[in-house]
């Protein structure tokens, strides 16, 4: 029985976390400790911002999550499944399973709006009809049914980060994770990524925002975990600053 | 249905894929013909080479000498021997007059004839000249009629089939060298093409993976691409063959028929049946080993995240 059984024995009358991370510790080959024994449990429909500053395990916790990389030692699972044993067919149906946004968009600059939500569902083989049916169901939800034509570079950044989280949500995700939101918006732009992340959450979507803004962390008073040199520094709810 | 769709989604891509890298699609194209093409002439010589030496061996038969005195009835009896073999399609005598004529007729002048007066030099050289079903039993018949009485001695073609074995031989290995370094020529073209290509999809490639698509979704397309080109590749080549080996047989015919009156070329369809798949065969072959062994590489290269 190894350790994902255990945990199953122990919580089979509760939900797993969608994200839970046992121990986990990634070296890099320089030596570098990106990340140290670190413990973390996300639950289902929570709404969790991962905060801390420049090198303190961020990026990498989010490439680990992705199964980009695979943790020296320690345990990751996600929606209930060990990732770090993962062969490549797992790791494509994991990736279905969390709808990601970036800082700098990751649009596709020869596509429309359309196209460009529609793309997350080619790829993964979704059929013609329910693209059709889709598309045009989650550009309401981010409020551009009217841009569907349009291209990237003819959209605000605002707008431009709200076709990349309808391509993030179109394919239902278990979970949302935005890596630096609105790293490259104004305030305005991102507070209304922000209330579309949280109307996503209600809507029963588990939203894991890694950011370092601390006014909007301090706005949404939502469960903060902050990292420090790979080390988990504090988990609790409320604002930046109280981290 | 998705294999379907996934199929057909891996053919448009490909060609979209050759269309978006025009020059190097081309080049690489360029260069798969040049060494199929190349690959076709040594195809065609030395398949016709092989044609023509068994033709040869087939229209010359071995030609067995008796000894001196002997009686035309231990003649007759060599001769019944002989055509009983399996191997032996045709016996026929000629005698040491009839050798002589032969002689004079093809090799001598009428000036030399005459000082040959009424004197035979061949009037011993009386023979059987013995054609074979197979000429691959040339070694067993000569082995046997040696031990035969009154054998003195028997010219087979043994020798030149060898000689000519071996010329094949060579002219084999210098072909499968040089094709050999132009198919690797070819694969490091489509591997170029290639490795462009994903370049220049970078960013569609790390979505790709990000949302999940299967490494066989992303590689369908390369894939798709590499073998189409190995397939223009063997195409161009293949339609030169196919509508011009009968213009260069024909004018080979004309030019030299003194050669060509003992043998002939392979019939076109009979070259084509096997020179058109296999070409197409390697082409494809190349096009998916170049675009595959690019792509292990240059697909580990893109990151989800930066």
């Amino acid at each position: 029985m190894d350790r994902f059984d255990l945990y199953r024995a122990e919580n089979e009358t509760i939900d797993p976390p969608v994200i839970l991370c046992e121990n986990v510790t990634k070296d890099y080959v320089d030596g570098l400790h990106a990340v140290k024994n670190l413990n973390l449990q996300i639950r289902k429909g929570e709404f969790v911002f991962i905060v801390g500053s420049s090198g303190s395990g961020k990026s990498t916790l989010i490439k680990l999550l992705l199964r980009e990389i695979t943790p020296t030692s320690g345990l990751i699972m996600v929606n209930g499944r060990n990732i770090c044993r993962m062969r490549s067919r797992g790791v494509c149906k994991l990736r279905r399973s969390i709808g990601v946004v970036f800082q700098d968009f990751r649009l596709l600059k020869d596509r429309n709006v359309y196209d460009n939500v529609a793309f997350a569902q080619r790829v993964t083989q979704v059929p013609k009809k329910q693209i059709a049916r889709d598309v045009p169901r989650i550009l309401s939800i981010v409020g551009l049914a009217d841009k569907y034509k349009s291209f990237p570079d003819e959209l605000s950044g605002g707008e431009q980060q709200r076709v990349a989280l309808a391509r993030a949500l179109v394919n239902n995700p278990v979970m949302l994770l935005a890596d630096e939101p609105t790293g490259n918006l104004d305030p305005k732009n991102s507070l209304e990524i922000m209330r579309l992340l949280e109307e996503v959450n209600r809507r029963g979507t588990t939203v894991v925002v890694v950011t370092h803004n601390k006014e909007i962390v301090d706005m949404m008073q939502k469960r903060v975990i902050t990292l420090n040199k790979g080390v988990l520094k504090s988990d609790k709810k409320g604002g930046y600053s109280h981290a | 249905m998705r294999r379907i769709s996934t199929f057909f989604y891996g053919i448009g891509q490909g060609f979209a894929g050759l269309a978006r890298n025009r020059m190097f699609s081309l080049a690489s194209i360029a260069t798969m013909a040049a060494c199929l093409f190349l690959f076709g002439v040594f195809y065609i010589v030395l398949s016709n080479f092989n044609h023509m030496v068994r033709e040869a061996e087939n229209n010359v038969g071995l030609t067995i000498f008796f000894d001196d005195g002997i009686s035309d009835e231990e003649i007759e009896d060599i001769g019944s021997k002989l055509r009983v073999r399996a191997e032996v399609s045709e016996v026929t005598f000629t005698s040491g007059d009839e050798a002589w004529e032969k002689y004079k007729a093809e090799n001598l002048s009428p000036e030399m004839i005459e000082t040959f007066g009424s004197d035979n030099p061949l009037k011993d050289s009386s023979s059987f000249t013995v054609y074979l079903n197979d000429p691959e039993m040339q070694k067993d018949l000569v082995k046997y009629a040696s031990g035969l009485d009154g054998v003195r001695k028997i010219n087979d073609t043994t020798d030149i089939s060898e000689g000519l074995t071996g010329i094949n031989t060579v002219l084999a290995t210098v072909s499968i060298v040089i094709i050999v370094v132009l198919l690797l020529v070819a694969i490091f073209l489509i591997s170029i093409t290639i490795s462009t290509g994903v370049s220049v999809r970078k960013q569609e490639i790390s979505i790709m993976k990000l949302i999940g698509a299967t490494d066989i979704f992303i590689k369908i397309p390369f894939i798709v691409e590499g073998m189409l080109i190995g397939l223009f590749g063997a195409g161009i080549p293949s339609a030169i063959f196919f509508f011009f080996y009968e213009n260069m047989t024909g004018l080979l015919t004309e030019n030299f028929s003194s050669v060509f009156t003992l043998v002939s070329f392979l019939d076109k369809n009979e070259v084509m049946k096997i020179l058109i798949p296999v070409t197409a065969g390697i082409g494809l072959g190349i096009g998916l080993i170049g675009s595959n062994m690019t792509l292990k590489r240059q697909l580990k290269k893109i990151a989800v995240k930066e």
